[in-house]
């Protein structure tokens, strides 16, 4: 049976029960991932992090949920009351709605019922996370425009383009994952794993998905939309209390949700390491649950790690790297993917689809090698050439005397 | 050169200070390898011990001569050594010092020789901690201790007076006001030669 057919058999109850546990592991995962980063950053820079509130700081976010809550409740005279008041609540609520297409487990007994912890399984489940993903973009730009403020405007401009532009490599990265399960349902994506998880076939998408989740939740070292040292706080720098406490939220959530996307697309969901496919019986199925966590929990890792490493692109690095090497690097290996995979399913023999991996890697090396030549001629030329003193005045450069300079300052 | 902090060092730091003003002849890093080398540094990191001190929990020393809050020093038999110059007063950058003497008399003596500090105040809001008062101070009387928790929720208690920075009353050390020792000048307790309180 399909986890289709298993979730049409649920009755009522079971899928508002389900419902419930998914909202309360996403408001505690939350928390948790707070805490988690706090003291795993601190930990990469040495230092302590939370470690007051409770056993190891544990209930840290959640004393920092209530402070916010008790705040002040601001609303600037500049902004648009309804949308002002509307944007945090489309961010947080649209955060939460990707899990219910998301298999948290293999076939498990939920409550005397034979179930799959998920809520619902669609066959376009993959695009409809998308479509969540980009109504929560809204939550942002209407957070920024309605503030009536020019950092939160500037930020959520930032933020929309950002999440827009990576959305398309991420779309584009998935096309592979489709071409090869040949399904858009997430709990087909699993299954069609039970060989190779594609992180390992689709090698390339899995990277340029891992970069543009990266970009797509705003997280470092692609945080421009809340910059601290430009935009102040971003899209929400006038918001306070409760508020902005539903866009810390929503940033927490959305990020264990593409983790869990990821874990779903190129690491196998639910499914145990390979070897290790005995442990999926255990505890009733439930074990599932456990792998599932884990393989979310160890993108978690990766998200922190970035974090505690790299320093912010600027922003147009960041929109060229986005639209002139992921978004054409995805297209060509769409290319070849779909070339390989039409060539496998006809029925061509095995030497023509080495021939032809062999070709694109011999493409390959000669691009780069013709593009590293260009670039040492280009540096050559840089070299040789004389710079233009333009005609407004500039700082001297060091070691060069700037006539134009000392004309203009003379007299 | 292995510590660029160690003063004195033979070249005065102009290696180090050439080899910064060379120009950068490439932004790249070297290779794809020496940019991944960051994630190792941070991921090592997380093993090793925090820096982190406990602060209220747990304490660590400061410096030997840490700039702290001031003392008013005494003799070893209980007079003040201030005289109420208004030196330490004078001298203080940020005006943190208000200091107004008062004439020693026979019946009620503070300090030995002519004149005694009456009001002592620190000003904890300005004080800037340099030191300069400590610096300027002709008998000792003024000095630093490595007490640095001023922290208080008013500003009028971080008006210092003489009794906050009275040093405590150590054995053999009477109250004032009481006379010099007996065949003794402001001289004598000048020079240090008076080595405790000996007229009960």
């Amino acid at each position: 049976m399909t986890n289709a057919e298993i979730i049409a058999t649920d009755p009522g109850w079971i899928t508002l029960v389900k419902g419930l546990l998914i909202f309360v592991v996403c408001v505690l995962a939350t928390l948790m991932s707070v805490w988690g980063e706090r003291r795993l950053v601190a930990r990469m820079q040495q230092r302590m992090g939370p470690n007051r509130v409770g056993p190891f700081g544990l209930i840290q976010a959640l004393a920092d949920g209530v402070k916010l809550a008790l705040k002040e409740d601001l609303i600037p005279k500049a902004a648009d009351r309804i949308v002002f008041v509307i944007a945090p609540i489309i961010s947080a609520t649209t955060c939460f709605m990707a899990f219910a297409v998301i298999p948290l487990s293999g076939p498990v007994n939920l409550f005397g019922q034979e179930t799959v912890m998920q809520m619902t399984d669609i066959p376009v489940g993959v695009l409809y996370i998308f479509a969540i993903a980009s109504i929560g973009v809204y939550g942002i730009v209407l957070a920024g425009w309605s503030s009536g403020s020019t950092y939160p405007l500037l930020g959520g401009l930032r933020s929309s383009a950002q999440v827009i532009s990576y959305e398309i490599a991420m779309g584009l990265s998935l096309v592979a994952v489709f071409i090869y399960a040949g399904s858009m349902s997430t709990a087909e994506i699993v299954s069609a794993q039970d060989q190779w998880w594609f992180c390992v076939t689709l090698f390339p998408s899995f990277v340029i998905f891992a970069i543009s989740m990266v970009g797509e939740t705003n997280r470092a070292p692609f945080d421009l939309a809340e910059a601290e040292g430009e935009l102040v706080g971003g899209f929400h720098t006038e918001y306070s209390s409760l508020k902005f406490a539903l866009f810390f939220l929503a940033e927490y959530v959305n990020i264990v949700a593409v983790s869990a996307l990821a874990t779903t697309l190129f690491l196998g969901g639910y499914r145990a390491l390979p070897g290790l496919g005995f442990t999926e019986s255990w505890l009733g199925g439930w074990f599932t649950v456990i792998w599932f966590l884990a393989k979310v929990v160890f993108f978690f890792f990766i998200f922190v790690w970035l974090r505690g490493t790299l320093p912010r692109l600027r922003y147009d690095q960041f929109m060229k790297f986005g639209w002139k090497v992921l978004i054409p690097f995805s297209l060509i290996w769409i290319l070849i993917v779909s070339t390989l995979r039409v060539l496998s399913q006809q029925g061509a023999p095995r030497s023509v689809l080495i021939g032809f991996s062999f070709g694109i890697v011999l493409l390959v090396l000669a691009g780069s090698s013709l593009f590293e030549s260009s670039k040492k001629r280009r540096a050559q030329e840089d070299e040789l050439g004389e710079v233009a003193v333009p005609s407004f005045p500039v700082p001297a450069i060091p070691g060069k005397i700037n006539k134009n300079r000392t004309e203009q300052l003379n007299g | 050169m292995d510590n660029p902090l160690t003063p004195r060092s033979n070249d005065l730091g102009l290696t180090a200070a050439a080899k910064a003003n060379t120009p950068i002849e490439s932004q790249e890093a070297k290779t794809f390898a020496k940019q991944l080398q960051g994630f190792w540094v941070t991921f090592k990191t997380i093993f090793k011990k925090p820096n982190t001190v406990q602060y209220p929990e747990e304490r660590e020393p400061t410096a030997e001569r840490f700039h702290g809050r001031h003392q008013l020093n005494r003799y070893d038999d209980g007079l003040e050594k201030c005289i109420g110059c208004e030196l330490c007063a004078w001298a203080c950058p940020a005006d943190a010092i208000l200091v107004e003497g008062e004439t020693n008399t026979d019946d009620e003596r503070y300090s030995p020789g002519e004149r005694y500090g009456k009001v002592y105040q620190i000003n904890y809001l300005r004080c800037v901690f340099c030191g300069l008062c400590i610096e300027a101070c002709p008998t000792r009387a003024l000095t630093m201790t490595n007490e640095y928790e001023l922290a208080d929720e008013s500003r009028a208690k971080l008006i210092f007076e003489k009794e906050d920075l009275l040093a405590p009353l150590k054995s053999g050390m009477l109250q004032p006001p009481h006379p010099m020792v007996p065949g003794t000048t402001h001289i004598d307790y000048y020079r240090g030669d008076i080595t405790g309180g000996s007229n009960g």
